[in-house]
């Protein structure tokens, strides 16, 4: 099964008395367990196109389904609950919350589905030792260097075992070396947990390291790159 | 990871700002507690002294209070013993009664024919010993002015004055009154002797009188047949009360002389049974079961149950004053601290949109980001609310011991300025609830605001 399906999506933004065309007649398929990268130059539509698959924005019409449900239909309530159960998210700025540590920033996306005390703590301590930061667990964020806020960032997408995580530009705000190793902590953690991973990126590194990358130009997919055959994926 | 201990860090983040909202929300909170404080300590003080003096309730011929007055015969109630006593074994009020006893108001001329002067007197015919009873009631722990009523074990005749009267009839020096200014002057009369036929009474009241200190008075008052009759009095001592206008006419008597001055050797009656209930707030209970007793069991007589306030406007209006001051100043600060936290917050929601994005990016439902911004904002008001009862506690600690004093329009006392914060629980916890709702109000919309907003244009923020 196909963990995100777009079937004719159109997504138009009003601005003012004028109707922009942000992404048109999109039909798309993101294979399961895969690193895949929305590619375009900017204003294509990448960043709208991630939003509709983070479910944090809503197509005008046609079909979008993630992780086999129509999101279009559900309630703002149903859809809040729907990311939290299903969908990580990794930001180029790493949004982390500054008032907490980087324990609790890991654990509150925990917090937000009920997940009891004890077992929180375990996964969120496990995650951090997989992203090297078990030694920063009482660090607030901006004790933090910009990589190890991204690793927070990435331990933190990761927290609830969802199914999908969405990614824009997580190597913009970090120097290549940095940048680098970041997406081969992603990578490593992709394969680890089983977890499809959507970029929006212009980094040759993340498109080099993608298993499937989508070429998008003025709200349009102009094609679509798949790096593994679809038995594998 | 608990709403509320993130909100309390969320407000830590900028600590400035959150000091000087709270320090809005104090100084607004300390002003209405400590003008709310000494509010209840001037209604307190004033409805003190009218339940020591009269009673909560009474009972009274129908239209004493409005139109009998100055007019004792017309308007006494009989068999007023009979009252009492179905009054004092009612097992219902019974719990409630501090003391019933009657009165005798009555109008009169005292004279201190000695001096040659004569004055307008206001009397009130007492038993002394429920009276002095009844000067001890104090539920509200305030501070007496006045000097108990020394008429208790006295002689029939003894009379004590205000001490405004015994000022106007140049009995100061004979009653020992501190502070107590007369003019040495004799005053003139320029008016025509006394009729024969009351000097006659004046005369034959003073072959009983033994020989005194220069504190005789005789007082001069209408009969139930309005016959003059006249009573030589002993001044035995005076008191101030308080009021200026009732010191310069108050005196008080034994009941038996007050009946004997009006009613002669006929049926002695009162013009009010007194009511002293233990707590001001059994009155609406007490009136109830009075005038269902009185129609029970004194169907033809004309009676009726008032209250203190009724029969003392200047009690409700002193009431009314303070409380429209009160509410002026408490609205005022309302909306001084609404629009303080309304900004605080607002600022908060602009500077933390990202985070809002974040936040629900991540799942959290719009009612969650409402209430993680309105715990804010109740946080906010809890603080500042700790922080202005005790601010306000230790304020009127200050005042309370720093024997500052003024004396109110029309008084005769220089009163302490008091404030009753501690004492008033109903002001602290309405203050304090009241407070706190302004803050989740205020908290309200800049909350709502941010759970309403897109979570694309949140991230997008810079």
């Amino acid at each position: 099964m196909y963990p995100v399906v777009f079937k004719k999506v159109v997504k138009t933004y009003h601005l003012d008395a004028v109707d922009v065309p942000a992404l048109t007649d999109i039909d798309l398929e993101i294979r399961a367990n895969c690193f895949t990268v929305i590619s375009g130059p900017s204003g294509s539509g990448k960043t709208t196109l991630l939003n509709l698959i983070g479910c944090i924005d809503r197509a005008n019409s046609g079909s979008v389904m993630v992780a086999g449900q129509d999101v279009n239909a559900m309630s703002d309530d149903a859809l809040s609950d729907f990311r939290a159960h299903h969908l990580g998210y990794i930001f180029q700025n790493f949004n982390l919350l500054p008032v907490l540590s980087t324990f609790e920033n890991v654990e509150y996306p925990l917090i937000l589905t009920r997940m009891p005390a004890a077992k929180r703590k375990e996964r969120v301590m496990a995650l951090l030792d997989a992203v090297g930061l078990a030694d920063r667990v009482q660090n607030r964020p901006g004790q933090l260097s910009g990589g190890q806020r991204q690793r927070v960032a990435i331990a933190r997408a990761l927290a609830t075992e969802p199914k999908l995580v969405l990614a824009d530009e997580p190597t913009a705000n970090l120097d290549s070396q940095t940048g680098a190793a970041i997406i081969t902590l992603m990578r490593k953690m992709q394969r680890e947990h089983q977890v499809s991973f959507v970029f929006s990126s212009h980094d040759p590194q993340v498109q080099a390291e993608a298993d499937d990358t989508i070429f998008i130009r003025d709200g349009r997919i102009t094609g679509v790159e798949r790096k593994l055959p679809e038995h594998v994926a | 990871m608990k709403t509320f201990s993130l909100a309390l860090r969320n407000l830590l983040r900028n600590r400035r700002r959150s000091l000087t909202t709270l320090l809005a929300m104090v100084v607004g909170l300390t002003a209405i507690l400590l003008f709310g404080g000494y509010r209840a300590n001037i209604t307190y003080g004033i409805e003190t002294g009218f339940v020591q003096g009269s009673g909560h309730l009474q009972i009274q011929h129908q239209n004493y209070y409005l139109e009998g007055g100055d007019n004792p015969t017309a308007y006494g109630i009989t068999d007023y013993q009979h009252i009492i006593d179905v009054v004092q074994h009612d097992p219902e009020l019974a719990p409630l009664l501090n003391m019933v006893t009657p009165t005798l108001q009555l109008g009169g001329l005292a004279g201190n024919f000695a001096a040659g002067i004569s004055r307008s007197v206001f009397a009130s015919g007492v038993i002394p010993e429920q009276r002095a009873q009844m000067e001890k009631w104090n539920d509200y722990g305030l501070i007496g002015y006045i000097k108990p009523l020394a008429l208790t074990g006295t002689s029939p005749d003894s009379v004590v004055i205000g001490d405004g009267l015994a000022r106007k009839l140049k009995l100061c020096k004979a009653l020992n009154i501190v502070g107590c200014v007369q003019s040495e002057t004799p005053v003139v009369s320029t008016g025509a002797d006394a009729p024969a036929d009351i000097a006659a009474l004046s005369d034959l009241e003073q072959i009983d009188v033994k020989p005194d200190q220069g504190t005789r008075i005789e007082m001069l008052a209408s009969t139930a047949h309005g016959a003059p009759n006249v009573a030589s009095l002993s001044v035995i001592a005076s008191r101030n009360m308080g009021i200026k206008a009732l010191d310069d006419v108050y005196l008080a008597m034994h009941l038996s002389q007050a009946q004997k001055l009006i009613y002669g050797s006929g049926d002695p009656q009162v013009t009010a049974i007194q009511i002293q209930l233990k707590h001001t707030d059994q009155i609406p209970a007490a009136k109830a079961r009075l005038q269902k007793l009185i129609a029970q069991h004194f169907p033809n007589q004309p009676l009726e149950v008032l209250d203190f306030a009724t029969l003392n406007p200047m009690y409700g209006q002193t009431a009314q004053f303070m409380n429209s001051m009160f509410g002026f100043i408490a609205t005022l600060i309302a909306v001084i601290v609404l629009f303080t936290i309304g900004n605080t917050m607002s600022t908060a929601v602009v500077e933390r949109t990202v985070e809002i994005g974040t936040l629900r990016a991540m799942g959290l439902r719009r009612s969650g980001l409402r209430f993680l911004f309105l715990c804010e904002g109740i946080l906010l008001g809890l603080i500042g609310a700790a922080a202005g009862v005790i601010i306000a506690l230790g304020i009127a600690y200050l005042i309370n011991h720093s024997g500052l004093t003024w004396t109110p329009p029309g008084y005769s006392y220089a009163y302490l300025i008091l404030v009753r914060v501690w004492q008033d629980p109903a002001l602290l916890i309405g203050s304090v609830v009241g407070l706190v709702l302004v803050t989740v109000v205020s908290a309200w919309w800049p909350a709502n605001r941010a759970s309403k907003m897109m979570i694309v244009d949140a991230l997008r923020h810079v």
